[in-house]
């Protein structure tokens, strides 16, 4: 039986190989249904009057809204992200560190501050510094203790101080807050990027000379950032949304709030927040973009960007 | 354990008589991994321009001796010298030692070159940056004068067209190849090899072998764990044969190889060589 086969293809050999693809109907009955449902969103979006769009593009361009957008949404999420950013390696290193305190230290902070909800973290932040801390000395520890043992002028060895309450009406305690928080989730994503990276690598290091500190900055966190960056890029996204939560310090020049007056005052209440919404949207877009670019930055030398995904990258250009 | 504190002199260094004492000396040194004892008081001599192959079962210590001598182990007695230099320690006052910090072991370990058995690259990096990165960042080298080094140096390996390559795109010959050129670009006054072959594909192994035995000719000192039988034979001055933590035999090349004296290692060398030397 089986010569025969194969004389036969010795005769004619298989050539160009053409074959009909499996058929998948169930799909195109899916896509036929989600055609329709589309079809009759985008229609309403139309004919429904009652979507303003005209009035959501102007309130997009108020003052009030750009200013919400730029303070509280985008430089809070900057300054959230860099704080969150540096104290979460800072913590992560700590975590690894082989000394007990350092590592425990780290761990009890990841624990308090993944337990707390962002937005009782803010309004605590928002009460409890004013009233605990009106006044923050800045000088020697115990500097107020041991000037009254030498008979000193309370603020001798606390030259400086920095008044809460205005602090915390600006935009400063609430990105402090957040980015208190980010640090906590920043941690454990700095630490398993740390963790990917093999171990001959820092013994490739040390053995050709390199100091501990050297290695874990030119070594091993560049290689940890391939890990490193998807999570923040994720992390930074979703900061720009829980950057609304900044009304519970309260901050109240950011996106959201600005959105909410707009509404009140003027009674046209969905567009206020549809035009809220487009700005978050177009926000976290491009961030998205920057998010792939990075990515591909870090992952240089491991081949694993897949070729669709690199194709798009480069039609958005170099960086 | 009495018997691992009394040496604690360094060997005396002669002025212009430095080409005759040993560029290592490593005095009953012991170390175990939690219960499990590893090296059971090797001793090892190995003078400038020596190459010394380090022969032994899997499991039987070689390896483990090999980082210790750069401290990526650290040791549990005896001492080793590199250069007349005590490794890893200091002596504070007579018969009293500490740990030495983390930026003098950098310093001691630059003396020291290493190539591993994966090859370690550092894979963010081309081949051209691994190799320049320790003289620049350790030795404050400029770019220019790091890179006209580097090329150099990938040109004496044999790879003077792949300076941009990432360890990536690279096969594992040429992997190898330039982890032994970063760890020239160092200028270190030993080279340790720890199994360069091994992670290898059997027609690779060659190429790497043709570069560590135009370095031996140079009068590179080498230390060479490896399972390469004829390597060992044909280029190494001296081979040490270990088994158990311990050293069985070891004497010329060709003499330990062709007429074993101990019954261990004519046992090892019958197996190794049937098996072919790819086995390890």
């Amino acid at each position: 039986m089986s010569s025969s086969l194969l004389e036969r293809s010795r005769a004619e050999r298989p050539g160009d190989l053409r074959a009909a693809p499996v058929r998948h109907p169930w799909r195109w009955v899916l896509v036929f249904l989600i055609l329709v449902v589309a079809a009759m969103m985008v229609r309403s979006f139309i004919t429904n009057p009652r979507w303003e769009w005209s009035y959501v593009f102007s309130v997009m361009n108020y003052r009030p809204i750009l200013q919400g957008l730029l303070v509280g949404t985008l430089l809070g999420t900057l300054l959230a992200m860099i704080v969150g950013v540096t104290l979460g390696v800072l913590l992560a290193v700590m975590r690894l560190s082989s000394n007990p305190v350092l590592s425990t230290v780290a761990a009890v902070y990841t624990w308090f501050f993944r337990s707390v909800p962002r937005y009782v973290l803010l309004t605590i932040l928002g009460v409890g510094v004013i009233y605990l801390y009106p006044h923050l000395d800045l000088g020697l520890p115990f500097g107020q203790q041991v000037s009254r043992l030498l008979g000193l002028d309370l603020n001798t060895l606390s030259p400086w101080q920095i008044d809460t309450r205005r602090l915390s009406q600006g935009i400063v305690i609430g990105a402090v807050g957040l980015g208190l928080s980010e640090a906590a989730y920043m941690a454990e994503i700095a630490r398993a990027g740390i963790l990917s990276v093999d171990t001959g690598q820092r013994e490739a290091a040390s053995a050709l000379g390199m100091s501990s500190s050297r290695t874990m900055r030119r070594i091993v966190l560049p290689q940890a950032m391939r890990v490193i960056v998807p999570p923040t890029g994720n992390e930074t996204i979703a900061m720009v949304k829980d950057t609304s939560l900044l009304i519970a310090v309260p901050v109240g020049l950011e996106l959201f709030n600005q959105a909410t007056i707009v509404a009140n005052r003027t009674y046209k209440i969905m567009p206020a927040y549809v035009a809220a919404t487009l700005w978050y949207i177009i926000v976290c877009s491009v961030l998205m973009v920057f998010q792939s670019l990075l990515e591909r930055h870090f992952g240089r030398g491991f081949g694993t960007v897949n070729p669709k995904a690199q194709r798009l990258l480069d039609k958005v250009g170099e960086h | 354990m009495s018997e691992m504190g009394q040496l604690d002199r360094p060997p005396a260094r002669a002025e212009g008589d430095s080409a005759r004492d040993p560029l290592v000396e490593a005095i009953n040194v012991h170390k175990s991994f939690h219960r499990h004892h590893v090296l059971k008081g090797i001793d090892l001599v190995v003078h400038p321009g020596e190459v010394v192959c380090l022969l032994g079962p899997s499991g039987s210590g070689k390896t483990t001796f090999l980082r210790c001598i750069n401290m990526l182990e650290n040791l549990d007695g005896g001492r080793i010298f590199v250069d007349g230099e005590l490794m890893g320690l200091e002596e504070t006052a007579p018969g009293r030692l500490r740990h030495l910090g983390d930026q003098q072991k950098a310093a001691q370990r630059r003396e020291i070159g290493m190539v591993f058995q994966r090859f370690n690259l550092f894979p963010h990096k081309t081949a051209l940056e691994n190799i320049i990165e320790a003289p620049m960042q350790v030795k404050r080298v400029s770019k220019a004068q790091a890179v006209a080094e580097a090329e150099q140096l990938l040109d004496q390996v044999g790879l003077a067209d792949k300076p941009h390559h990432y360890p990536s795109q690279l096969s594992g010959g040429q992997q190898q190849r330039v982890a032994i050129a970063r760890a020239l670009a160092m200028k270190p006054k030993l080279m340790l090899f720890d199994e360069p072959t091994s992670a290898l594909d059997p027609e690779l192994v060659g190429e790497v072998l043709r570069v560590m035995r135009e370095l031996a000719e140079q009068g590179t000192t080498m230390i060479v764990v490896t399972h390469e039988i004829a390597f060992a034979r044909d280029v190494a001055d001296r081979v040490v044969f270990m088994d158990d933590g311990v050293v069985v035999e070891e004497g010329p090349a060709r003499e330990v190889i062709n007429n074993p004296r101990q019954e261990r290692t004519r046992q090892f060398l019958q197996r190794v060589l049937e098996e072919g030397p790819a086995a390890s």
